[in-house]
């Protein structure tokens, strides 16, 4: 490991400040910090906050990549600040920067409604044309794994809007649906317990849909969780592909309803493994 | 200082600057540029060449004048800068044709860190295709400017 990203040492942070109170514009103000090895940058702006700069704002919660709440453009990357270690960026001016493509409220903070109006936009829920079903169930969906495994990937999308910065075709598009959106789409459309793919397309098969994507690849890039949106949005294109020449998804491949009297049955004869410990 | 009382947000959309600048991101987000870019200088050229041709309409001269003028070498740098967004456009559209119906992306899996995307198992596909459109613009170059 090389001592660039592991000798603690003062770090100069330009960050972008916009007050809405007082400000027209926004302007970069400086501040030096010393950073010690492993220091993320949530923490140092935790540390501005409490020794230099009271009034700085931004959003966080968990400090461990699962809320998606602490995006930010960070050194000209949208990156997740609970996630980026400062001394792991190798340089000595680290710049932070609120999310690009969404507004800016305040400081570092985005508002973030786009992203969640075009979530619910392509309707983000499993669809299932039985009603009967839905309001007096009778047993549980079979899935097998390979099933699961079709869609699981996308199911990790936590939400933090890092794809929609990155996303070139969303920077000049604000209508284009973008990767988060498309790629949920995918991934319910994709699960097998799913009816909803003609719902579903006349949400997303529309001008500021899927084929706006030329496969940029920022989105999978910037992705914290390893969701790969892009990928979702080709799988996307493929599954609306396939469904206009008639090759689509058939209601008999939807999941079987596994009667809940044998699901209790199958719940009493299961025997649990032999003790391991305290025999 | 905002004139209204309810406080505004600043808005911080990238517009052009996001779509044209791709700074650290990887190389298929300077081939969307450049598919982007071919894509709409082919159009412009079309326009022109519609209005080019239009030409003829106003005697043989006139047509052969600016036949003269197209022959000359600024035209030709043009024509080979056309000739290349052409074939660039040509081929990155066959790659994304082909992942568009899924193909060389891999399958859907569990995301384990180091994560491997699908834009890196497409890479093989990427630089086969990128390596044989700079063959066909080197040789269409030699052909055109040495015949």
């Amino acid at each position: 490991m090389s001592d660039k990203i592991t000798t603690p040492r003062e770090i100069t942070f330009r960050v972008r400040r916009f007050d809405p109170d007082a400000d027209s514009a926004p302007h970069w103000s400086e501040y030096r910090l010393d950073v010690h090895d492993g220091m993320t940058v949530l923490e140092a702006l935790h540390q501005l906050k409490a020794e230099q700069e009271p009034t700085l704002s931004w959003r966080s919660s968990c400090r461990m990549g699962v809320c998606g709440s602490c995006g930010m453009f960070i050194n000209d990357l949208p990156q997740l600040a609970c996630q980026t270690q400062v001394l792991h960026l190798g340089t000595d001016v680290v710049t932070i920067a609120p999310l690009p493509n969404y507004d800016n409220v305040k400081d570092l903070v985005p508002n973030l409604e786009p992203l969640i109006e075009k979530h619910a936009a392509v309707k983000p829920y499993i669809i299932y044309l039985d009603q009967m079903e839905i309001d007096s169930p009778t047993g549980e969906f079979l899935q097998t794994p390979d099933e699961r495994e079709a869609f699981s990937q996308f199911t990790f999308c936590i939400k933090c809007g890092l794809c929609l910065a990155a996303c070139p075709t969303v920077a000049t598009d604000p209508l284009f649906l973008g990767p988060q959106a498309l790629a949920q789409a995918y991934r319910y459309t994709a699960d097998n317990r799913d009816c909803g793919m003609k719902e579903r397309i006349e949400a997303i098969d529309i001008f500021h849909g899927p084929y706006q994507c030329h496969l940029a690849g920022a989105c999978s890039q910037a992705c914290p969780k390893g969701v790969d949106p892009a990928f979702g949005i080709q799988l996307l294109k493929r599954a609306l592909v396939l469904d206009s020449m008639g090759f689509g998804k058939k209601k008999s491949s939807v999941a079987k309803v596994v009667p809940l009297a044998d699901v209790v049955k199958a719940i009493e004869e299961f025997a649990p493994p032999p003790r391991t410990v305290g025999k | 200082m905002n004139s209204n009382s309810e406080p505004t947000a600043y808005n911080n959309r990238l517009g052009l600057k996001g779509w044209i600048y791709a700074g650290k991101y990887t190389f298929e987000r300077y081939l969307y540029l450049g598919h982007r870019l071919s894509g709409m200088g082919l159009i412009a050229y079309m326009v022109l060449h519609i209005i080019e041709t239009a030409n003829r309409m106003r005697g043989v001269e006139a047509w052969e004048g600016l036949m003269a003028l197209f022959a000359s070498w600024p035209f030709k740098i043009i024509e080979y800068l056309l000739f290349a967004a052409a074939v660039f456009h040509a081929l990155n559209g066959v790659r994304l044709l082909l992942t568009e119906l899924g193909f060389f992306l891999g399958r859907p899996k569990e995301p384990v860190y180091p994560y491997s995307s699908s834009i890196k198992r497409h890479r093989p596909l990427t630089y086969i295709v990128m390596t044989l459109a700079g063959l066909i613009i080197i040789l269409g170059g030699s052909s055109l400017f040495f015949p």
